[in-house]
């Protein structure tokens, strides 16, 4: 019933140490070591089979993270903002895989936005989370494309630009799950992540995380102290795996549940006002009006779990294509037969 | 110099010049096909402008009896369809040619030693079809059959070539057949043959006529691919739709509806090739086509597969650059740039096809070493290849299974104590790899692009790195032996050799004949691989001069080989053409007569 055993030992025999990485190599107190503590309690209690998660990233600090988390994992950390398209094939080629991708506000955003766009018009299944401090740490504190306007870089200088906002342009194209959550809050971000590895399709999590070196000043929008006053939860949420079977207490009328393709249900329990996120405009609607109040609207902020995935447009086979023999890929003598007497007399 | 062309029997070109999207593809491959059912060997070059509609084009067929494939000079035979050409088109024709004109396309004054055929074709096509529209279209029928009644080609031939083409669609085959049939009447009944002839032999019988793009496309269908992506530009693209035909066809399950493959078209090039990495990384036999401009875009990728040691097959078809250049026009100038594509130490595989049987051979032959030496393996093609029609042998099924290379699976890794991606324990520099998902707890590790240690580990250790680096290095000296050797012709007494790769083959084939004809008899390697192998070093040792022949402007096969073998530089003198035009016979000798004359002096 519960999701952890009494002995430390989640659903699959397997202990969080289990789930652990090397140590990190970021500044301490970075938000982005929180996260990392949050995946490995989320992949823990879903009961993720970590030799069945391909975990992805590109290049930055963010990027460097799925080293810390899964070491019985395939990990692939690609070329700057290019992670998306390598997810892409990989959930093409091995459909039984479970994709954990981690990115950045720079990789996402900047250099890797086109990606990040079409991976989402696909619905590849896969977790991606951008780990969001609106600035480039790795190559010492440059403004990144999700900068606020009016935040200062630690040189003094202004950001003028406007943001791009990853969720917003998420919901835009399709995407059947989109949360925003704060490295800080791990009570809200872990039932969001559990819940984003049981969506079929792209998850977009985008998790504000202070850059305690470069961005956690007086004037920088994304510096804990900031992002703690002005984080506005949604609500309240409760994941409940497929595999479980607890008893909600939340009265009718006080909470919202989806249910997940696999079965698995979210509920939400209202905070102030009733959050539908099944209504794009609406999801659209909240993040521009946390914007002007200068909030940082957190929670699940869209959810339509019966999007088809990627797979299912291409008509693939289950098995993995590298589990195909050569007598399914290779077809007979007669086949190259019939098309070279095609090409003999221009019969195609 | 004008020469005078004499009258001959199935050794000539005929030169269509037409409106782009005018649908004369369909007529000039009635008419290449015709002739090719009469047993005689063609060729088909198709010029074409980078534009949908509008703009001219040109098809040339090479009727050769000896079978010469080569694209040749001297025009015998011109159709002037297209007003906004035609003069130019009628000014570059020589003494003896002829010259069958569409009535009315303007003309400059035309010496008495060419023949003129006025043709009516608008009349002649009003009756046969009552839409303005198609009328355009058919209107190229109609001088398939002028060209046939004066060049003598079998009635019966031009019919079977129609219906094989439009045969299931039946009411545009009996338009055209009409339109044939009014041309064939009109030179039967007002125009005297021509003094170029086409009469039957027995030298295509079993042959096949196909582009080399299908060909290739075809090699990846029996190579087992099952993973393609890729992103639209010519002179690419037709690989992968004849490939996703083929696909489509023959690998998804009848019943279940089920594919054993998937093709993404990609949002670019970079993409393209990030999908065939995490797919190839996955187990898949992944692939994507792409040409010049799309290959400059995969370079931060193809050095990140190279260092994290990826199976990848790329095909460049190759165009003319830089840049845009002439995307319609044929080169062999990427070389250097595909052989070090990347920042950093790379250097590649690369294989170099001379013949749609070669595309197809290297399109399972790819694979198999991608697989076997975990590296991004090139596939250097060219548009004439690629997009142009080429008489051939009928391609053989593979007699043997593929290669996957070395992969653990879950069984193997059962019987070691310990698994390191990047530990070369067979000493010939590759490693064993694992693929994600595989049973077993030993079987991850962490793939990166940053510096690596043989567990995979992060390291930036400089005995490490170079300790890696030079392991990837012997990797290369292990492709020498896996890779095609060249196909080398050695004549004895020769003391020139020519060195040649790619689609400049039936250009050099030619021109031997030529030489040799003049009394200069010449060796031949047709390089089929990079890195070289020891027949490449061996074949210039054993002649004073080798003529390296390319189509690019700085040398740059002379280049790699000046690199690996500076001993034997001075041997090598470069035949260069690069002004887009596929490799004629001519150029060759001409440039080899002018520098042996030369050395005689």
């Amino acid at each position: 019933m519960t999701p952890v055993e009494t002995d430390g030992k989640n659903r699959i025999g397997l202990t969080i140490a289990d789930y652990k990485g090397a140590k990190s190599t970021l500044c301490p107190g970075c938000g982005h070591d929180a996260i990392t503590g949050s995946i490995i309690q989320a992949a823990f209690e879903a009961g993720l089979l970590p030799h069945r998660v391909a975990k992805l990233s590109g290049i930055g600090c963010s990027s460097k993270t799925p080293a810390y988390f899964l070491s019985r994992s395939h990990g692939f950390n690609a070329v700057h903002g290019r992670m998306p398209s390598i997810a892409t094939g990989v959930s093409v080629a091995n459909r039984g895989l479970t994709l954990l991708g981690v990115s950045g506000d720079g990789d996402t955003a900047s250099i890797g936005l086109g990606q990040f766009l079409h991976l989402v018009r696909r619905n590849v299944p896969l977790l991606y989370i951008v780990e969001n401090n609106g600035v480039y740490g790795l190559t010492k504190g440059q403004f990144s494309a999700t900068a606020d306007v009016g935040s200062t870089a630690k040189s003094g200088r202004v950001n003028e630009l406007m943001p791009i906002d990853v969720c917003a342009l998420a919901i835009e194209l399709g995407c059947g799950f989109v949360a925003r959550s704060f490295s800080g809050d791990p009570k809200q971000l872990r039932p969001i992540l559990k819940a984003a590895l049981s969506h079929r399709g792209t998850a977009v999590v985008d998790v504000i995380s202070p850059c305690v070196t470069f961005n956690n000043h007086e004037g920088s929008t994304k510096s804990y102290l900031n992002v703690k006053e002005h984080d506005a939860p949604l609500h309240d949420i409760t994941f409940i795996p497929r595999y479980e079977n607890i008893e909600v207490d939340y009265a009718p009328g006080e909470s919202r549940e989806v249910t997940l393709h696999d079965g698995s249900r979210i509920t939400l329990k209202k905070l102030g006002e009733d959050y539908d996120p099944s209504d794009a405009l609406r999801a659209l609607e909240t993040i521009h009006h946390g914007r002007q109040e200068d909030r940082f609207v957190t929670g699940l902020l869209y959810v339509d779990p019966d999007k088809e995935p990627f797979e299912r447009e291409l008509g693939l086979v289950e098995d993995p294509l590298a589990a195909l023999t050569l007598e399914r890929v290779r077809p007979p003598k007669e086949v190259l037969d019939e098309v070279m007497r095609g090409l003999m007399t221009g019969s195609a | 110099m004008e020469t005078l062309l004499t009258a001959t029997t199935n050794d000539f070109c005929i030169h269509v010049a037409t409106v782009n999207g005018s649908g004369s593809q369909t007529a000039n491959t009635t008419l290449m096909r015709a002739i090719f059912q009469m047993g005689v060997p063609v060729s088909g070059k198709n010029l074409f402008p980078s534009n949908i509609a509008g703009l001219p084009t040109w098809f040339t067929i090479r009727v050769s009896e000896r079978g010469y494939l080569a694209r040749a000079g001297g025009n015998h035979v011109l159709v002037a369809m297209n007003p906004e050409t035609s003069v130019a088109d009628i000014g570059a024709m020589g003494p003896g040619s002829i010259l069958i004109l569409n009535e009315g396309v303007p003309s400059p004054a035309i010496p008495a030693d060419r023949t003129v055929y006025k043709i009516p074709f608008s009349k002649l096509v009003e009756p046969l079809v009552a839409d303005a529209k198609l009328r355009k279209l058919v209107v190229n029928m109609v001088y398939v059959g002028v060209v046939a009644g004066l060049l003598g080609i079998d009635p019966q031939e031009v019919d079977g070539a129609l219906t094989a083409q439009l045969g299931k669609k039946p009411k545009a085959l009996d338009m055209n057949r009409a339109a044939v049939k009014a041309g064939e009447e009109y030179a039967a009944q007002h125009l005297k043959p021509a003094p170029f002839r086409v009469e039957r032999r027995n030298k295509t019988a079993g042959k096949i006529l196909i582009e080399g793009n299908q060909a290739a496309a075809l090699g990846a269908l029996f190579g087992g691919v099952t993973f393609l992506s890729w992103y639209p530009i010519t002179p690419s693209s037709s690989l992968a739709e004849s490939l996703m035909g083929y696909l489509e066809r023959y690998r998804r399950d009848p019943k279940t509806g089920e594919a054993t493959y998937a093709v993404i078209q990609a949002e670019d090039e970079i993409a393209a090739i990030g999908m065939v990495l995490g797919a190839s990384w996955t187990g898949a036999r992944a692939m994507t086509t792409t040409s010049g401009p799309g290959l400059s875009l995969m370079t931060e990728f193809i050095g990140f597969a190279y260092y994290a040691e990826i199976p990848a097959v790329i095909w460049d078809i190759q165009r003319v650059g830089p840049s845009t250049g002439l995307p319609t026009r044929t080169s062999q100038a990427d070389l250097l740039s595909v052989v070090f594509l990347s920042h950093g130490d790379t250097k590649h595989v690369v294989l170099l096809p001379a013949t749609v049987e070669d595309c197809f051979t290297f399109g399972m032959k790819a694979f198999d070493l991608a697989e076997r030496l975990q590296a991004p393996v090139f596939v250097l093609s060219d548009l004439d290849i690629g997009m142009n029609t080429w008489m051939s042998e009928p391609f053989t099924y593979p007699d043997k299974p593929w290669d996957r290379g070395k992969v653990l699976d879950a069984d193997a890794l059962s019987k070691v104590a310990t698994f390191e991606r990047y530990r070369d324990l067979d000493k010939d520099g590759i490693p064993y790899r694992t693929l994600p998902g595989t049973d077993h707890p030993l079987a991850g590790y962490f793939t990166r692009g940053s510096g690596h240690d043989e567990k995979a580990h992060y390291t930036e250790s400089p005995e490490t790195y170079k300790r890696v680096m030079d392991r990837i290095a012997k990797k290369y000296q292990t492709a020498r032996t896996l890779v095609p050797p060249p196909v080398v012709d050695r004549v004895v007494g020769a003391d020139i050799g020519i060195l040649g790769f790619g689609s400049s083959h039936w250009g050099i084939v030619e021109a031997r004949d030529l030489l040799a004809a003049e009394g200069l008899r010449t060796s031949y390697l047709l390089l089929k691989a990079i890195p070289f192998t020891a027949e490449v070093k061996s074949f210039i040792e054993q002649h004073d001069r080798v003529y390296v022949v390319e189509q690019n402007r700085d040398a740059q096969m002379a280049a790699l080989l000046r690199m690996e073998y500076p001993e034997l530089g001075a041997r090598l003198r470069s035949i260069l053409h690069y002004d887009g035009l596929p490799l004629d016979a001519q150029s060759v000798v001409d440039q080899v007569r002018e520098r042996e004359e030369v050395m005689a002096r």
